[in-house]
């Protein structure tokens, strides 16, 4: 029998100690990224990682008067793209934190960019994931934005690996992987001309199981599709597909009632759960510990398609 | 494997994530030993797992498709950017700066050590006549090593890779760590180890070599061991001043003004309520009434901590600025330092620059070359201009005067960028020397 989890059996000095310093590193980033920029926003989508990087932004920026409390204002307004495929329990989080927090949160609508005609879907069901970006450059255009926060992590995949902590976008809001600027010693630098733009990552050095132990640690709110619920799903290429109203069932498929919880939430058209029966952090703490396929791996139809997918996308200006 | 699925283990004092660069060429097996290193330490994944077998065609798995990740690396087979790895043991975690070899790229390898604890230098003995006397090294070995030394990187690590390639390992592994031995002694680097290794077997990588003629530690047990760089808690206080912010709240003093917390992280030194303190470049002395950290407030902050200052009065002071110990800030306005070159046009004598030392932009130039050391044999070589790849010993020129420090002192106060104000890009990286 196993004893019961608890946060000091799963988190021992070393563990400790090395959030302290993770947490340490992605203040001062978010705090060079005020003191940097003019018009930064922080991406917020109701994941886990951009919940991790809010809290971190509270830290920052405000002063906590008890547990998940805080007091004052984020120098910067949250930004959302949001797909139209974004799943709606993830939506309705994302509000309930924002007017929780006081915070103003800025929307981008891919469905508006379909309308103006600057994105264009081959059928109508196609994954909305990669065209994100339109919606995502339109509204730093808008809006002026000089510099965007992001919870991307060096550990989630390949390209990502190769990013910097402060990273270039030209004018047309592209990474050029072979021409980033050289990232020395914490001297970032951050000069910019008029029409280009930052990201900027704080958790870059954060690992999966990083994220979780800081979830639990610090007790901080997430959609409650992160943990173990039942949900219709069919099994396709090796991943477990949610049945929903844009993945619909292909004929000759069943659909079967699975417990699972999502490792990542992204548009519903390219975001699988896994079957997970952990109802809390310290549970998945406990999982991600013997889990033995990686993150995108096991929820991604997108990062799939080719070795190289995630960077094209990024090239292009994605997240 | 993660700490935490270890139940007792006895930790070293040193708790700080271990960041160190691996520097080789290409087919020195450099991509083999990280992928070795985060698959016996189960780093991997089944899916990556998959991916390397899907793309090995039945031979043995080819370790170096776990690092490659730009589609022009897995096309030309080399690594041209740096990556960053992580990995855990139940003692350490790990970040590993995954820097190309190749000469065109030394820049990168400038960007990894910049930073980094420590240095693995891979060396190829197949590679090697160790039967010849003396051993001659190879060239990209004496490069990578004086460039970890010049970047002032604490623990030099030799791992001579291919010893599964050797039917009798012994007389060639002690011929190569004496010709390493012997380099190292004549440029002076301190070396921290040097350990036979089977990158692609897995030999004295996680677990010891069981060989009559190795003792010493596996690599992983070294890089457990090797001490993080920390910045120095007792002496003077140093603090760039990273970001004013009003204080969240309607409190004034009385006169209108909002208080203001000044940001920053300690370079060295610690600061507590009542400290007095001095700023530059305003002179201006102040006591610190209240002292905040990560939106709590605290008693006490160290180096290598953020922390938020309060002063008692209102001060002139805004990010850039500096904080320190009352008449230790000394600021200069010309000095000596390593300079390596990281841009494609060279380095010109008298243009101005702009640097950036702390949180502070200003403008510089080039007085003088010294000299250029080659990086094959450290020699200084009289040169008029610095092109990419270069090292070497110049005279700086500030339009304002900085509270500069030697590097071998401390990082914060002796580390410059250089940034070529046409093109924005990041030109070189300064170490300060000399402070005159």
């Amino acid at each position: 029998m196993n004893a019961p989890l608890s946060i000091e059996r799963l988190l021992p000095a070393l563990d400790h100690k090395h959030l302290d310093w993770l947490e340490e590193e992605a203040i001062f980033i978010l705090r060079e990224v005020v003191a940097s920029f003019e018009r930064p926003a922080l991406l917020f989508s109701g994941g886990k990682d951009s919940c991790v990087v809010l809290r971190l932004a509270e830290k920052a920026f405000k002063n906590r008067i008890s547990g998940n409390h805080f007091k004052g204002k984020l120098p910067f307004p949250l930004l959302h793209v949001d797909t139209g495929h974004n799943f709606p329990e993830v939506i309705a989080f994302r509000d309930r934190r924002v007017a929780e927090m006081g915070e103003r949160l800025v929307v981008g609508h891919l469905e508006d960019s379909i309308r103006r005609g600057s994105v264009r879907l081959s059928h109508p069901l196609e994954s909305r994931n990669g065209h994100q970006t339109v919606a995502l450059l339109e509204a730093i255009e808008e809006h002026r934005f000089d510099c965007l926060i992001g919870g991307a992590r060096r550990d989630e995949e390949k390209a990502r690996a190769k990013e910097r902590i402060f990273s270039h976008r030209d004018s047309f809001g592209q990474w050029q992987p072979k021409e980033q600027r050289p990232e020395l010693w914490t001297l970032f630098n951050t000069r910019i001309r008029p029409g280009e733009h930052f990201r900027a990552f704080p958790i870059s050095n954060w690992t999966e199981l990083d994220v979780w132990l800081y979830l639990a640690r610090e007790n901080i709110p997430l959609p409650e599709l992160y943990y173990a619920h039942p949900r219709q799903v069919v099994r396709r290429k090796g991943l477990l597909v949610p049945v929903t109203e844009v993945t619909p069932l292909q004929p000759g498929e069943q659909a079967e009632a699975a417990t699972v919880r999502f490792r990542t939430v992204g548009d519903m058209t390219c975001t699988c759960p896994v079957e997970s029966s952990a109802v809390n952090a310290l549970d998945i703490v406990a999982e991600t510990l013997t889990v033995t396929v990686s993150e995108r791996g096991a929820t991604r139809m997108d990062d799939r398609t080719s070795d190289a997918s995630m960077e094209r996308r990024k090239k292009e200006g994605y997240f | 494997m993660s700490a935490v699925l270890q139940d007792r283990v006895e930790l070293p004092e040193d708790h700080r994530a271990l960041r160190f660069l691996t520097a080789g060429s290409v087919d020195d097996g450099k991509s083999t030993l990280i992928g070795r290193l985060l698959f016996d330490s189960r780093a991997i994944l089944a899916d990556q797992l998959d991916m390397l077998e899907r793309k090995s065609d039945g031979q043995a798995l080819d370790l170096s498709l776990l690092t490659d990740g730009l589609e022009a690396e897995r096309e030309q087979g080399i690594t041209i950017d740096v990556a960053y790895r992580y990995f855990a043991t139940p003692r350490r975690k790990f970040i590993i700066a995954d820097a190309p070899g190749h000469e065109q790229y030394t820049r990168n390898m400038v960007t990894a050590a910049a930073g980094s604890d420590a240095a693995i230098v891979l060396v190829d003995i197949t590679k090697i006549d160790w039967r010849a006397s003396p051993v001659a090294l190879l060239p990209q070995t004496r490069r990578h090593a004086l460039l970890a030394h010049l970047l002032r990187v604490p623990g030099i690590v030799f791992a001579v890779n291919k010893i599964d390639a050797l039917a009798d390992p012994q007389p060639a592994f002690e011929a190569v760590r004496h010709a390493l031995q012997t380099f190292a002694r004549e440029a002076g680097i301190t070396v921290a180890a040097i350990v036979p290794v089977s990158a692609l077997r897995g030999d004295n990588i996680t677990r010891p070599l069981q060989a009559p003629w190795y003792s010493g530690p596996s690599l992983l047990q070294l890089l457990e061991s090797l001490p993080t760089t920390q910045e120095r808690v007792d002496g003077s206080l140093l603090l760039p001043v990273q970001y004013v912010a009003r204080e969240p709240g309607e409190q004034t003093d009385g006169t209108g003004h909002q208080p203001r917390t000044l940001w920053g992280r300690i370079a060295h030194g610690r600061v507590q309520a009542g400290d007095v303190v001095q700023l530059y470049p305003s002179g201006q002395r102040a006591t610190v009434t209240e002292l905040r950290r990560a939106g709590s407030t605290v008693a006490q902050a160290e180096a290598g901590q953020s922390v938020g200052l309060i002063l008692d009065r209102q001060l002139d002071v805004s990010r850039g600025d500096w904080v320190g110990t009352p008449e230790t800030l000394l600021p200069v306005q010309r000095f000596g330092a390593t300079l390596a070159w990281l841009d494609a046009e060279p380095a010109v004598v008298g243009r101005k620059y702009v640097v950036r030392h702390g949180n502070r932009w200003v403008q510089a130039r080039i007085a003088s070359i010294g000299h250029r050391l080659d990086i094959g044999t450290l020699k200084p070589t009289d040169a008029h201009e610095l092109s990419v790849n270069d090292i070497g010993h110049v005279v700086v020129e500030l339009g304002q005067p900085l509270p500069l420090e030697p590097y071998v002192n401390n990082r914060v106060a002796g580390s410059l960028i250089v940034i070529d104000p046409a093109s924005n890009r990041t030109s070189g990286a300064l170490l300060v020397n000399v402070v005159r």
